[in-house]
């Protein structure tokens, strides 16, 4: 609760300064956006609580870059995409869309049947490319189902569309009267892009997009992902828990702990020098390729586990398993703020830390 | 950029994978699965392919009764009743001289179009109010799944009888009734897979490009639940047949002289007849008795074939 309060406190500055990069190029802003899931127990199924899964999330997208959100397993980066997409209907805050022609919608707000002519301009890639293809339809009928469903096109002209698509992400179309039982994960997952790409969308959310996949297609899947965006300028909000693909493909990012953003920047200041004790721990977990750096100490093993988002910590979420906190840590939450332009981060010491990051594969002392 | 444009190359399978990141990767998927087809597994089920050969043959009689049976099944002849099997009436004749064997095939279209027929008005509400209860949850899940434990409740064939007596008996308030019934337990297995299979990512998915309600119900989910469906319903079928059968016998379904396997056996009813007259009454409880086993057979292969699909 208190959590809340203070991070809307500071709301103005957070969305002053990504207003000083121009608000043209805006594509989406996300405010103080929150999703909580009811706990209900009991035969009368009353609510006892609330999941706080998304609490007080700020931040912006700008046309034709990549956020990378990260995170542990549970932190709330899966229903943060889910709530932009509004698969989910956010219990609060705003999610601000700014069109082509210049109006600002708050798709937070729409109701499902309004919601139509955005859900073509923001789309999804699913994490598990098994899960998230259905077993008993075709690859056409999988990537057809969007243009269908939104009377795009039909007959000839759907299945040339569909053919088109799929050469792009890189599957013959020949196959396409097939099941996706007869494809690897890669190509299902190709299958997948295909279809949040058929309805030519500006924004879209990857969650998990290559994490199911392993080491030598999630290359390959990577780069049909850059290759897409500079073809068709595309916005990715790139959800995943692997911080050397997010530095890869990531021109920003998004530290999720809890619930709520930890801190956020450009990928490469933030990695070389983070501003949050909880992104050097996650960043000392980075393999890294040389050998001789190993078990060197390098790694920060947090104590503790996450906290239940039903009943977060007080004070900052992160001072149990801190290694820096202090007393005030564990009563007063620190905000998102400013610290350098362009560098946010909810750490009362983030000017004082010397934390270390990673640069190019080495420890920065 | 331009080299990805270009439609990927047919390179074979293995060489396509190599080429790397652009390369035609979709070569790949070439059909090894094939022969473990639905029909592959099926077809290994020795028992299952017994079954279909049985009920096929009855099917055949059944569907081709007024070609193959040379005698007239309701021409009564006082003259020849009762005659045991001869060169005229291969399987004798019956008390009112009718051909046993010419009632026999004409009692197969009845016995297994009301099995059909049945099985299909129950499978077709189970569906429906299945489908219904499992994607919407909540207030109309509890509704339709108390309703079907209030039907479960009920003694059927008790509920049956009186029902029937209500109506009165005919082949058609059989049908309906019967199916009337019979849907709980599909409607029950249909819930359970919409249940599990509404969390999908593919109903995201589809949920997320704005599909309605009934194209997710119908086009992404039934697809997938079908298949335990048609399982229950072939077993469905082996029980209305007998039920049928049951009710016949009882008098309460059908009505002489239309013969149904059950009141051909009715027909047997007396001492002397059991002791005597075999003719009478054995080809009828073995036309009844083998398109149970038959069906259920198929039902049996039909699971093991459609499983796999399940487990993914």
């Amino acid at each position: 609760m208190t959590g809340e309060g203070m991070v809307a406190r500071h709301d103005g500055r957070v969305n002053g300064a990504t207003n000083g990069h121009g608000a043209d190029d805006l594509l989406l802003e996300v405010k103080e956006l929150q999703m909580h899931f009811p706990i209900k127990k009991g035969f009368l199924r009353r609510t006892v609580g609330h999941v706080k899964a998304v609490d007080g999330v700020n931040f912006s997208i700008r046309t034709g870059e990549t956020l990378g959100l990260v995170g542990e397993s549970g932190c709330g980066k899966t229903t943060t995409g889910r709530s932009i997409i509004r698969a989910y209907d956010p219990t609060g805050g705003e999610i601000l869309y700014h069109q082509p022609d210049g109006r600002t919608v708050d798709l937070a707000r729409l109701r499902s049947g309004e919601l139509q002519p955005y859900r073509r301009d923001i789309r999804m890639i699913f994490q598990d490319p098994y899960s998230s293809l259905n077993p008993r339809m075709t690859v056409f009928q999988i990537v057809s189902d969007p243009l269908r469903v939104n009377k795009v096109a039909s007959g000839k002209e759907l299945e040339d569309r569909v053919a088109a698509l799929l050469r792009r992400v890189g599957l013959r179309p020949e196959y396409m009267r097939r099941y996706p039982h007869a494809f690897s994960g890669g190509e299902r997952q190709r299958v997948g892009i295909a279809r949040a790409l058929a309805l030519n969308p500006r924004l879209v959310v990857a969650d998990e997009a290559v994490s199911a996949l392993d080491v030598s297609v999630r290359a390959q899947i990577l780069n049909l992902l850059e290759d897409l965006q500079a073809e068709f300028n595309l916005t990715y909000l790139f959800v995943a828990h692997d911080l050397s693909v997010v530095e890869h493909i990531c021109d920003r990012v998004a530290v999720m702990y809890v619930g709520k953003l930890v801190e956020m920047g450009p990928t490469e200041e933030l990695y070389a020098r983070p501003l949050h004790p909880y992104t050097e721990a996650l960043l000392s977990a980075v393999p890294l390729p040389d050998p001789r750096l190993r078990d060197k100490g390098r790694r920060i093993i947090l104590q503790g586990d996450v906290p239940d988002p039903s009943n977060p910590p007080s004070g900052c979420y992160f001072h149990p398993r801190c290694p820096y906190a202090k007393e005030n840590c564990k009563t007063d939450g620190p905000p998102l703020r400013e610290i350098t332009p362009g560098r946010y981060a909810a750490c009362h010491y983030a000017e004082e830390l010397q934390l270390r990051g990673v640069v190019g594969g080495s420890v920065v002392a | 950029m331009a080299e990805s444009t270009r439609p990927a190359k047919p390179t074979a399978p293995t060489a396509a994978e190599s080429v790397g990141r652009r390369a035609g990767l979709a070569a790949s998927a070439a059909p090894v699965r094939r022969r473990t087809g639905v029909w592959g597994r099926f077809r290994r089920h020795k028992v299952a392919l017994v079954g279909t050969f049985i009920l096929l043959i009855l099917v055949i009689g059944a569907v081709g009764a007024p070609i193959i049976a040379r005698n007239d099944p309701y021409k009564v002849s006082i003259s020849s009743y009762r005659k045991p099997p001869r060169a005229a009436n291969i399987l004798g004749t019956d008390s009112s001289g009718r051909d046993v064997l010419s009632r026999l095939l004409h009692a197969g279209r009845v016995s297994l179009s009301v099995g059909l027929v049945a099985v299909a008005i129950y499978a077709t509400i189970g569906i429906i109010l299945g489908a219904l209860a499992g994607f919407y949850g909540g207030w109309v899940d509890s509704l339709i799944m108390r309703a079907a434990d209030i039907v479960l409740a009920f003694p059927t064939l008790i509920l049956i009888i009186t029902i029937v007596s209500i109506l009165g008996p005919s082949i058609y308030n059989v049908m309906l009734v019967i199916g009337l019934l019979g849907w709980p337990p599909i409607a029950r297995i249909v819930r359970g897979l919409f249940l599990t299979l509404r969390e999908r990512e593919f109903i995201l998915a589809g949920r997320t490009i704005g599909a309605s309600n009934s194209r997710l119900i119908f086009r992404h989910i039934l697809p997938n639940a079908l298949a335990p469906v048609i399982v229950a319903a072939t077993f469905g079928m082996a029980s209305a047949i007998l039920l049928e059968a049951g009710l016949s016998f009882l008098g309460l379904g059908v009505q002489p002289p239309t013969p149904s396997w059950g009141n051909m056996l009715t027909d047997a009813q007396s001492l002397t007849v059991l002791e005597s007259m075999p003719w009478l009454w054995i080809p009828p409880g073995i036309a009844i008795a083998l398109a149970v086993l038959a069906i259920n057979f198929i039902g049996d292969g039909l699971r093991d074939a459609l499983d796999p699909y399940l487990l993914r």
